[in-house]
């Protein structure tokens, strides 16, 4: 991709305008359409990218190859019809999903989960959090060029986590798990001593990860001072989760809403200091660190006891009229749902507010300057995942 | 903690002038009321949320659009009137319409006093021609992509936004699928599945009429 | 010293390298299709209709009543109702589904419509080996190929199983006992208005048998007719409700 003297008969893109003299005169900008099927895309997402010969000039971020109008599906089904929708937002961490979708519709209708589904509720959610970072961690690698060996590593880690999604709720990814007032089938027996192997393992991959690729010249060189974040960016562009918290925003909305029964546990938010690339990846290997915490101290504490509101309906369920928003920390920053109840059976408005989407809103920000081989890790960094993007 | 929405509207009141600014209430258990903001006042509130000391409303976390089509209710009313020289009660139906707007809600936390949510809304004029609201972008750059896609689902236009693109649908697509009036097009070209006619054989059962009896 | 890092990273895919050829849980894969993980007991495929006994036709659980097809978030259920009724499980006359298809291509495995199945008709199969030639028809199955016996059922969630089978024998035993409940007292009335001619025959055996009043306006139009053989529901009016109703 040097640059040369190909001419495209017209811009891509009609409100795209592009000067074809650089600044500097050494030769032609070179549009490049890439994705949707590029593989570093993370699926079929598109940059329009500008160079100047290895240079990024100018990026504009193209969405909607994944587009099905969820929002507009969910308004022409039922409220628990949604539910295994949100499913296939993140398809990732479909625990965390339904469980804002349930917190956003409990608000709502004023229902009160009973405590031990709010303890299974923290410990999947936990679990969805390890999984999705370490499965991030292995695709920014794998973006590097670390082709193979790091995210076969990170995939044998998230099996053992999938594993126990399976033999709790029936599915490994499309868990379809929560339910308004509560979670659907209790933990099988023997559950709680797997999953506390799980944990109990976890450290180790976790240290044979740091000495694989932690102090890897390599991986410094490529990612330190790559893809700088400022501070007072991130937070004016309503960045959330670890990307923003590698600027050094403390924003957490675990610690800030202390919805569900956060306020039990006791964990570090991890910061980072420059919003480096390099930050991104060291702020979520922390945040695995802090994962583990909770999980431990819940897996001892989980108490026994129903696991579903009384109060909660499964069938010919009508919230009364009114409006909620309910956000959660999900792997990925804040995953809100807006709600709006006319008194009918299907919500009148349903507002699914997507990390992955608005953290892109400073990807041009970030890659201006940088090589296209930067870009790739610099989007790698901020973790999409296209089902939520593009709803 | 915050102050209340009530303190907050006269405050507001106090501060800027002739700012029309109301309460609108929720019934849900769980969820705060929120503020509706006129239109031209948009940006003068937006910009008091964010420097207000008090406030600090520097995130602007989610920004969606509602849409509330036209509305017809209909009303029986008792009159007394002559009908052929005798005076007899006669009973009415008034049709009252009331015109459709698109609304916009923003919902803004604070990240440096870690207080929220402050829910705040604006209204369009009507859902035709007077779709017009101010742009939050300069206030909250997170308010460019999810503009965009109000704009693009349900046909907001945002002044003074920089680039006001579709987001999700593709530039030549003409309608806005999220308005609740949004008749799907059937020219598209599509790979047939076997569930057309899973739902073509719900259609031809429900319509003869015996609910599900062969 | 630059450079130890990389030899460290070097150090540790060699012993993970190793190491998958000495320790289980390094090495994760398994040879498919020659070797298989046995399915976990939670997990979930597609649907299946669940039958007692032997005969796939008389012993189908599934009485029609559309709640999972009107449940169903893709809309992957169709069900036709028959005209002739059949006795279920406790005698009682159910209808039941002429045709009932399910089409996989659309089913997303959510497992809704067993949850609001009241009759425990429809389970979630663990067989996922589905390819077919077909894609229109191969891929909308038919209430034949659906129809699994309850063994099947209890073979693949022997936990889920035991507690259904528990419920509806408890069901069953209930509606027995209350059936000889309601033949005794209709024996005795009989015996008393056949002893007292002359008196007015009491009520209580001549009224017809108030209708049910389930709490699901669905499940009323599901058994509205309840006049089964030998099940005349008297007394209290409480209908024979099902253990896992809404």
């Amino acid at each position: 991709m040097s640059s040369s003297n190909l001419q495209l008969e017209a811009p891509l893109d009609p409100a795209f305008k592009v000067e074809r003299r650089t600044a500097t005169g050494r030769g032609d900008l070179l549009e490049v359409s890439m994705g949707p099927q590029h593989p570093s895309t993370h699926g079929v997402f598109r940059m329009d990218v500008v160079l100047d010969g290895e240079r990024v000039t100018k990026l504009k971020p193209v969405f909607g190859y994944l587009h099905r109008n969820h929002e507009k599906i969910a308004e022409n089904t039922t409220y628990l019809g949604s539910m295994p929708y949100t499913d296939r937002l993140d398809y990732f961490c479909s625990l965390t999903n339904n469980w804002a979708y349930a917190l956003t519709v409990e608000k709502l209708a004023g229902l009160q989960p009973p405590e031990r589904a709010e303890y299974i509720r923290v410990i999947t959610a936990e679990f969805t959090r390890l999984q999705n970072h370490v499965c991030l961690i292995g695709f920014l690698l794998q973006d590097m060029g670390a082709s193979g060996t790091p995210l076969m590593y990170a995939f044998r880690e998230r099996e053992a986590i999938l594993d126990l999604f399976e033999s709790l709720t029936g599915a490994r990814m499309m868990c379809n798990y929560m339910r308004f007032g509560g979670c659907r089938v209790d933990l099988p027996s023997g559950w709680l001593d797997q999953a506390s192997k799980v944990v109990d393992r976890f450290p180790r991959f976790l240290d044979e990860f740091d000495r694989l690729i932690s102090g890897n010249e390599i991986l410094a060189a490529r990612t330190q001072g790559v893809g700088v974040l400022p501070r007072e960016l991130a937070v004016s562009a309503s960045v959330t989760g670890p990307v923003l918290r590698a600027s050094g925003v403390n924003y957490d909305i675990r610690k800030v809403d202390k919805y569900g029964i956060y306020d039990r546990f006791s964990f570090r938010v991890p910061l980072g200091d420059h919003g480096d690339v390099y930050d991104r990846y060291m702020v979520r290997v922390l945040e695995m660190h802090e994962s583990l915490a909770i999980l431990k101290s819940a897996l001892r504490d989980i108490p026994p006891g129903p696991i579903m509101d009384p109060k909660a309906k499964l069938r010919s369920f009508k919230p009364k009229a009114g409006e909620a928003y309910g956000r959660i920390e999900s792997a990925k920053g804040e995953l809100g749902f807006y709600v709006i109840s006319d008194g009918s059976a299907n919500p009148y408005r349903y507002r699914v507010r997507p990390p992955s989407l608005i953290n892109l809103t400073v990807l041009e920000d970030m890659c201006v300057g940088h090589t296209v081989a930067d870009a790739v890790i610099i989007l790698g960094s901020i973790d999409i995942v296209l089902g939520e993007v593009d709803r | 903690m915050m102050e209340s929405l009530e303190a907050l509207v006269s405050r507001m009141a106090s501060v800027l002038p002739a700012i029309d600014v109301s309460l609108v209430p929720n019934e849900a258990p769980g969820g705060p009321s929120s503020l509706r903001v006129a239109p031209q006042d948009g940006r003068r509130a937006a910009e008091f949320f964010k420097s207000d000391p008090g406030l600090r409303l520097d995130y602007l976390s989610n920004l969606t659009g509602v849409d509330w089509p036209d509305r017809v209710t209909k009303q029986k009313v008792k009159s007394k009137r002559l009908v052929d020289g005798v005076e007899k009660e006669v009973e009415e139906t008034l049709e009252t319409r009331t015109p459709g707007f698109l609304e916009v809600v923003y919902h803004l936390y604070s990240i440096e006093l870690k207080h929220g949510p402050l829910i705040f809304r604006m209204r369009t004029a009507d859902r035709m021609a007077g779709v017009h609201l101010p742009s939050m972008t300069p206030v909250w750059r997170g308010a460019e992509f999810q503009e965009r896609e109000v704009f693009d689902l349900y046909g907001v236009r945002f002044d003074s936004h920089p680039d006001l693109r579709r987001l999700l649908m593709w530039e030549t697509f003409e309608d806005h699928p999220m308005r609740k009036d949004y008749v799907e097009p059937n020219d598209y070209e599509y790979e047939p599945t076997a569930h057309d006619e899973v739902l073509a054989k719900i259609k031809e059962r429900d319509s003869s009429g015996v609910s599900g009896t062969a | 010293m630059l450079g130890t890092g990389l030899i460290k990273g070097m150090a540790e895919t060699a012993r993970n390298f190793v190491g998958s050829f000495l320790e289980e849980d390094r090495l994760t894969t398994v040879e498919y299709p020659e070797e298989r993980i046995p399915a976990k007991e939670a997990a979930r495929s597609f649907p299946f209709l669940v039958f007692d006994g032997d005969d796939a036709e008389k012993g189908l659980r599934c009485v029609a009543c559309q709640i999972c097809e009107k449940e169903c978030p893709p809309q992957c259920i169709f069900i036709l109702k028959d005209t002739a009724k059949k006795p279920d499980f406790v005698g009682k006359m159910q209808f039941q589904p002429k045709v009932f298809d399910i089409d996989v291509s659309v089913c997303m495995s959510c497992q809704i419509c067993v949850e609001v199945c009241p009759f425990e008709a429809i389970k979630m199969d663990v067989d996922f080996e589905l390819s077919r030639f077909d894609r229109f028809e191969g891929l909308l199955i038919h209430k034949d190929e659906l129809s699994k016996p309850n063994s099947y059922f209890r073979k693949i969630h022997p936990t889920d199983a035991a507690a259904v089978d528990a419920n509806l024998a408890a069901e069953k035993a209930k509606a027995e006992a209350k059936a000889v409940a309601d033949a005794a007292a209709k024996a005795k009335a009989a015996s008393a208005a056949a002893a007292g001619l002359a008196a007015p025959a009491k009520p209580a055996a001549a009224a017809p048998p108030p209708p049910p009043t389930p709490a699901d306006p669905i499940l009323k139009s599901a058994s509205s007719s309840t006049a089964g053989p030998g099940l005349a529901e008297t007394g209290s009016g409480k209908t024979h409700a099902p253990a896992h109703g809404s």
